[in-house]
């Protein structure tokens, strides 16, 4: 296998400290690129390394700057999505703590090849010890000449605010960021017609990039788009669960569930068996053990209904109730739901109260239909990602488990096998 | 002016963000964040400093707040134990987790003790599923946190 490219340093002590980083090649692909490339050369290498977003939605990051106009003059910002939220997604707070220097030099690449002077870094309230990370780091690149004015004497200006969100799952979408941003609530915009590229922060032009999107960008200029490509590409998998060894894992994309699950986060504990996985965060459908041997792609996962998304793999064993697991996940749906939409605000309240007394031993048999034609009737009119996050694994866990449902219902109470789990005792 | 409670301090702080955006508005979150970290919480007369120092609508500036989680618009402790209930730490124990830490603080999930000095609350996902279950007192991340580590984790807190 080869060596890693975005996890190589994470987590080695000091990686903040800017001089840590450039000690280890840190910024050379930035001043390779302010001094020697056009921002059209950087469009085409990232269009041709084929990097799609990480965030979620795995749109084409080269086709997005592309898609930025880019008239003389006219003001640009880049947004950087911090918000990392996705539920059973570390990859974003593992790179910002572990090396934030790879994202900023990101920023710096991505706002010259997209002429923006003005980037922001938006960062999820909760995580105090990332922001602390990157100040101090951006801090430090200010001080070494890598943002600010006439950046190495290129005469390329960039400055870079971090800005820290307040507690809002929505503020990880796009739009619903960009009103945060802007200093309201986290609601999203609707589109179309305008998409943040042509009208985004403050109605300009804007590039809204997740933060290990960036990150893979001064691989890509070290490297080439070929070279790049020959680590896979690689992609951070944030693994958790019922595993022995979580963590995030850097891996090339379409690396099998099962190679993913059993030999890179260690598998299960000592006699469990495998029950069920979500693929892709909780917005993603869940997968049982026939789908192992499935590629984690996008193309792969699309094909079985589900996705890879944030690249979030949640494993669960034997021990879990499918029925209580979605409703953990439609809670959360329901709790950080804006309220904006109807049927996101009131499908999520309607579907936690059956899954509520499906759990407490009042199920009726309807309401599995009646489940599954609330999420059908949510699916493709929400405004945004989190309202259309509810029905694909509430839909795949009715389809795969609907045995334990209709157990709920007919005996009012929960058949699985609730061996005690020793919090944090098990980890190999 | 009437019942002014920023300090000079965090409104002078509030002026630089303010300064470091393009449009004032922009810097009513941490302006927010400054306002609360001084008071312990966003007293109306915290949102009127926050509304004059930006220029806006005192209900506009309530109407955000009241919006973000992290912002509370009546009095919680200064220490603040989030744990979070999301599907990871959920399937490696959170519930008895917080279980424990609801039994030992005599409140439940939301609630602040009654001396006034700690909020429990039941979060969503930390991002930080590696560790779970996981549980932020105040600004300090606790991974794989057991019943009794919760114990000597409130030991650290009062």
């Amino acid at each position: 296998m080869p060596e890693l490219l975005l996890m190589k340093y994470a987590g080695q002590p000091g990686r903040d400290a800017v001089e840590e980083y450039v000690r280890t090649g840190g910024y050379e692909a930035a001043t390779r690129a302010l001094k020697e490339l056009t921002p059209d050369d950087l469009v085409a290498m990232v269009e041709a390394s084929g990097l799609r977003g990480r965030g979620g939605a795995g749109f084409p990051t080269g086709r997005k700057w592309r898609l930025t106009p880019k008239r003389e003059g006219d003001v640009r910002y880049l947004v950087v999505n911090a918000d990392e939220g996705e539920p059973g997604t570390f990859k974003d707070r593992t790179l910002i703590e572990g090396d934030p220097h790879q994202i900023l030099e990101g920023v710096l690449i991505a706002s010259y090849a997209n002429q923006v002077h003005r980037a922001f870094i938006y960062v999820r309230g909760e995580m105090f010890l990332g922001y602390e990370r990157l100040r101090r780091a951006l801090e430090g690149a200010y001080a070494r000449g890598f943002f600010g004015r006439n950046i190495l004497g290129t005469g390329f200006d960039l400055d870079v605010t971090l800005h820290r969100g307040a507690g809002s799952y929505e503020c990880g979408e796009e739009t619903a960021l960009l009103e945060s941003l802007e200093g309201r609530r986290g609601e999203p915009r609707v589109k179309p017609p305008y998409y943040p590229a042509v009208k985004g922060l403050y109605g300009r032009p804007t590039v809204l990039n997740n933060a290990e999107t960036l990150a893979h960008i001064p691989h890509i200029v070290r490297l080439g788009a070929d070279g790049y490509k020959a680590y896979g590409p690689p992609i951070l998998y944030s693994v958790s669960g019922h595993v022995t060894r979580p963590g995030v894992k850097e891996l090339p994309i379409g690396t099998p569930l099962r190679e993913i699950i059993f030999e890179h986060a260690g598998g299960l504990r000592p006699g469990r068996t495998f029950k069920a996985v979500f693929p892709g965060g909780s917005s993603a459908a869940i997968l049982t053990a026939e789908h192992l041997d499935t590629p984690a792609d996008f193309d792969s996962l699309a094909k079985l209904g589900s996705m890879l998304g944030s690249s979030a793999i949640i494993v669960m064993d034997d021990t879990t109730c499918i029925p209580a697991v979605m409703r953990r996940t439609v809670e959360f749906y329901r709790d950080e739901s804006c309220g904006k939409c109807t049927p996101c605000r009131e499908g999520t309240i309607w579907l936690s109260q059956i899954l509520d007394r499906i759990l407490e031993g009042h199920g009726r048999m309807e309401d599995l239909e009646l489940m599954d034609g609330i999420a059908q009737q949510m699916t493709g009119i929400c405004l945004c990602a989190l309202g259309e996050s509810v029905p694909p694994p509430l839909r795949a866990s009715l389809k795969y488990f609907r045995d334990e449902f209709l157990h709920h219902i007919r005996a009012g109470s929960c058949d699985v096998v609730r061996t005690p789990v020793a919090a944090g005792g098990a980890r190999g | 002016m009437s019942g002014r409670v920023l300090s000079d301090a965090t409104l002078s702080e509030i002026a630089r963000l303010r300064d470091a955006y393009p449009q004032a508005e922009s810097a009513l979150l941490p302006a927010l964040h400054a306002a609360q970290d001084q008071v312990g919480y966003l007293s109306p007369e915290a949102i009127a400093d926050v509304a004059e120092a930006l220029g806006l609508a005192e209900t506009e500036v309530t109407s955000v707040a009241s919006y973000y989680s992290m912002f509370f618009l009546t009095p919680v402790g200064r220490h603040k134990i989030r744990v979070c209930t999301n599907l990871s730490c959920y399937l490696n124990g959170a519930e008895e987790v917080l279980h424990r830490l609801c039994e030992r603080l005599g409140v439940s999930p939301g609630e602040t003790t009654a001396d006034g000095r700690i909020l429990l609350e039941a979060v969503e996902c930390l991002g930080a599923c590696e560790e779970a279950p996981v549980v932020l007192a105040d600004t300090t991340r606790h991974a794989r946190v057991t019943a009794a580590a919760a114990d000597d984790l409130l030991g650290g807190v009062r």
